[in-house]
């Protein structure tokens, strides 16, 4: 720090909390709606306090959901979480295993291999809508979670990351294992594997938080309720006229739609930082 | 690499890129590819009828004033969005890196809204801004006099989206802007202030400059965001009104297809959205490889 100056010093202070008290703002009124009845919502202007409602919506939330949802915060939050650890775990393991053949085994097609994975890059669902939605209806995957899941597995950016540290990995190590009599899936599961730790616990950190935030696909595939996922349930509690809304459900499952991934979040943010700014390179 | 050692299992390697190749190519390259192929054709949405056309879907296309409106609202929502996000991370970034007391506080508590869905952001500003609910709209009607409709204004509604969009993207902006500044040597910067450097002086002529690497990938990857990845809230706050005002064109692309069944129309955005996408995709990957440096 090069200033002394006490304004220069207590400057960002001042500057930070009014920017933390702004980004939080909006989260506190859906807590406190949350903790309202809808009559209190409707009169407005809404109460600016919580009030004492909190464990009878969240229950309400949890165990029946919002009337006419059919889909309690319950199953939806089960559903997110089936979705988000499905399409985590998968890319982590579909990626290790493909930059594992890229980085240490010589074959033909590999250029082609990273390639066909670079491109997947430029094809996001949003530009793709209606074809990748024929392909799941015509394989029966529609309202599944493998139909969920399996088009959200393929990511060039873990392949990236992982295959950016295999080669940092020193290939005598390699070498080693092969003369001790070890097989290259041995090599990979019992040596590899265990150096990747950091790199694997920063991907899971970001897919876990891309797989649970996921809305336009299921938006497209999901039709039955028991599919719901937290977003989707929150979308169609919302879609109707104000005054048939239930506030107090709908800003309460909004509430418990957020809390996972924002302690995934907390708890790993170190793992988090490194990953994000890591796949830059 | 070519003298790297090597494993030689034969079949292995194809066995283990299977997995990855399989889903590419069933839901990446074959969608891609329907949305092509589509893009020729008259389909009637009910029969199987299927008419080639040849390039009339791009043509109906461009001269439909509705796709060119989708386009400019696209445009200006996402350099809105990029702009006010960036800035506001980056002056956050620059005041968290002071090494001051209670600096990794601040961090965290600046880095949690990534971690909220892009839709949920749209919910919690729909929620405050809500005309009939909203206590942000009651203040403004009843205290301020500025009547606030978002269902009915558009320029209202483009400023709620932009609002919503920014405040999700802040934190992405600010772990990158902090990253690149905490690789900034101090020594420079100290050197600055000893030759008299004020402050201010020290950051356009030092800091912004020695920034420009990630300011320049951030400002590529907000701008796929506010093109692409903005569908969530335009979808939950506005979807797509007042009329047609804020339907941006990922939000159009949904609605002709989706909703409207129109294949054809539907599939030629698709292609005009992917160009896009690919013209990003190379115009970030020949500034990393140049590195705008100094």
């Amino acid at each position: 720090m090069t200033e002394h100056r006490k304004s220069a010093r207590i400057f960002p202070h001042i500057v930070l909390w009014i920017s933390i008290v702004i980004i939080i703002f909006p989260l506190y009124f859906v807590f406190v709606a949350s903790t309202r009845t809808s009559a209190e919502i409707l009169s407005a202007p809404m109460p600016l306090f919580p009030g004492t409602h909190l464990i009878e919506n969240y229950s309400k939330a949890l165990l029946d959901g919002a009337k006419n949802l059919g889909a309690s915060a319950l199953t939806m939050m089960k559903n997110s979480f089936i979705m988000a650890m499905g399409i985590s775990v998968g890319k982590i393991v579909v990626s290790l295993l493909a930059a594992f053949a890229i980085v240490f085994f010589d074959f033909r097609g590999r250029k082609f291999c990273f390639w066909a994975i670079f491109i997947t890059l430029m094809l996001p669902v949003e530009v793709r809508i209606m074809p990748t939605y024929k392909v799941i209806s015509d394989l029966g995957l529609l309202n599944s979670y493998a139909g969920l899941i399996l088009p959200m597995i393929v990511s060039a950016t873990a392949v990236f990351l992982f295959r950016q540290f295999f080669l940092s990995v020193p290939r005598e190590i390699a070498e080693a294992s092969q003369i001790d009599g070890a097989s290259s899936m041995q090599f990979f599961g019992s040596i590899l594997l265990p150096m990747t730790r950091t790199p694997i616990a920063s991907m899971f950190v970001i897919q876990f938080i891309y797989g649970w935030n996921q809305y336009l696909w299921p938006l497209l595939i999901t039709t039955k309720q028991e599919y719901y996922t937290l977003l989707i349930g929150i979308n169609r509690m919302l879609s109707g006229a104000d005054v048939q809304i239930e506030w107090q459900i709908a800003m309460a499952t909004v509430l418990l739609a957020m809390i996972p991934p924002v302690i995934v979040v907390i708890v790993m943010q170190k793992q988090f930082v490194a990953g994000m700014t890591d796949t830059e390179k | 690499m070519s003298k790297q050692y090597e494993f030689k299992t034969k079949g292995l390697p194809y066995l283990l890129v299977l997995p990855q190749m399989v889903i590419v190519f069933i839901f990446f390259f074959w969608p891609s590819a329907q949305a092509i192929w589509q893009s020729f054709f008259l389909q009637d949405p009910f029969g199987g009828r299927i008419i080639f056309v040849g390039f009339e879907n791009y043509l109906k296309l461009f001269q439909d004033p509705d796709y060119w409106a989708s386009f400019t609202v696209s445009v200006a929502f996402a350099v809105a969005v990029s702009l006010s996000s960036m800035a506001i991370a980056l002056f956050l970034a620059v005041q968290t890196n002071k090494k001051i007391r209670l600096g990794s506080f601040y961090k965290t508590m600046l880095i949690w809204p990534y971690a909220v869905a892009t839709m949920v952001a749209g919910v919690l500003w729909l929620f405050m801004f809500n005309p009939n609910v909203g206590v942000i709209a009651w203040v403004l009607k009843y205290k301020l006099g500025v009547e606030w409709n978002h269902l009915l204004k558009s320029n209202q509604a483009f400023l709620l989206l932009t609002l919503a969009a920014s405040w999700k993207q802040i934190s992405y902006n600010f772990v990158f802007f902090l990253a690149g500044l905490q690789s900034v040597p101090a020594a420079l910067i100290e050197a600055a202030a000893i030759d008299g450097a004020s402050p201010v002086k020290r950051f356009w002529k030092i800091i912004f400059p020695l920034l420009s690497p990630t300011t320049f990938y951030l400002m590529v990857m907000n701008l796929v965001y506010g093109f692409f990845e903005t569908f969530p809230i335009v979808h939950q706050v506005t979807a797509g009104g007042p009329g047609k005002s804020t339907q941006i064109l990922v939000y159009k692309v949904w609605r002709d297809g989706v909703i409207n069944l129109d294949l054809g129309g539907s599939s030629a955005q698709s292609v005009v959205l992917m160009i896009m996408v690919i013209g990003l995709t190379i115009i970030q990957f020949r500034f990393i490889e140049r590195k705008v440096t100094y």
